[in-house]
């Protein structure tokens, strides 16, 4: 059995601006299970983790991660993103088991 | 008996030879681990990278190895010509030296990523960095770790 994934938090900022450099900060549940530790009973606890983030801006890729073991339980990630109008970010993790969490925000420059 | 003594000296002489086998590659291995080795060379693809431009903020000592936070900041325009296209970090003290693998594109408007890592132990931690234009770019922080992180 896979290890549970929780719902993904994502934080914008209130207000953005149109040409303004925005940073995403995103947070998510999940033990992150090196492959490298053992049980009570001497057995390695198999890895699973999750192994990819991507965030999508209207459809297209603009930044993407490939995580390995060393990611600290309940990744942290954050990135930048300039705001060049109004659009709809799509953020999807995916795990070593293929279940994924989606996530989406709006940018709404004032 | 001289067959005895014969056989105990060829024993010695293999005990050495063993001695010597196992301390030559162990020499070579703290210089660079073979995964270590690995890795990189899987990044840099026979290229070397040029000292200078990725800002690799860590703690420089971190009490919980299980959670060190980790900012990779990249001199760049960010613009469609010029732009970073990839960084990878590595923790050269690790068991698995791969920590993450991220790609860029000139969207951000800056080359920065965020994010929490393991560390098993005291060690370099290797950031890289790939531009559009061809360049590569390396940064090394150090990070004294007072209890690892990986879970062993």
């Amino acid at each position: 059995m896979s290890a549970p994934i929780g719902q993904p938090r994502v934080r914008l900022p209130q207000q953005m601006r149109t040409g303004e450099v925005i940073e995403i900060r995103t947070l998510i549940t999940h033990v992150m299970e090196t492959g490298q530790r053992r049980n009570a009973d001497g057995a390695i606890v198999p890895r699973d983790i999750i192994r990819s983030f991507v965030c999508r801006l209207n459809g297209a890729e603009v930044f993407a991660m490939e995580l390995a073991p060393a990611i600290a339980a309940n990744p942290y990630i954050a990135f930048p993103l300039k705001v060049e109008g109004p659009g709809t970010i799509e953020m999807t993790w995916t795990t070593d088991s293929g279940e994924q969490r989606r996530a989406t925000a709006e940018l709404r420059p004032v | 008996m001289r067959q005895n003594r014969l056989s105990r000296r060829d024993g010695l002489r293999v005990a050495a030879g063993l001695i010597g086998l196992a301390l030559a590659p162990r020499a070579a291995f703290a210089e660079m681990p073979a995964a270590l080795r690995a890795a990189l060379d899987r990044v840099l693809a026979g290229r070397t990278p040029e000292q200078g431009g990725i800002t690799l903020r860590l703690p420089a000592i971190a009490e919980n190895g299980n959670n060190v936070p980790m900012t990779v900041l990249v001199d760049s325009p960010m613009t469609a010509e010029d732009h970073v296209t990839s960084i990878h970090v590595l923790a050269t003290g690790n068991p698995t030296p791969e920590v993450a693998a991220f790609r860029l594109t000139p969207a951000m408007g800056r080359a920065q990523v965020d994010t929490r890592i393991r560390l098993g132990q005291t060690q370099d931690v290797i950031a890289l960095a790939e531009t559009s234009t061809g360049r590569l770019m390396i940064g090394r922080a150090e990070v004294k770790v007072t209890i690892g992180g990986c879970g062993g």
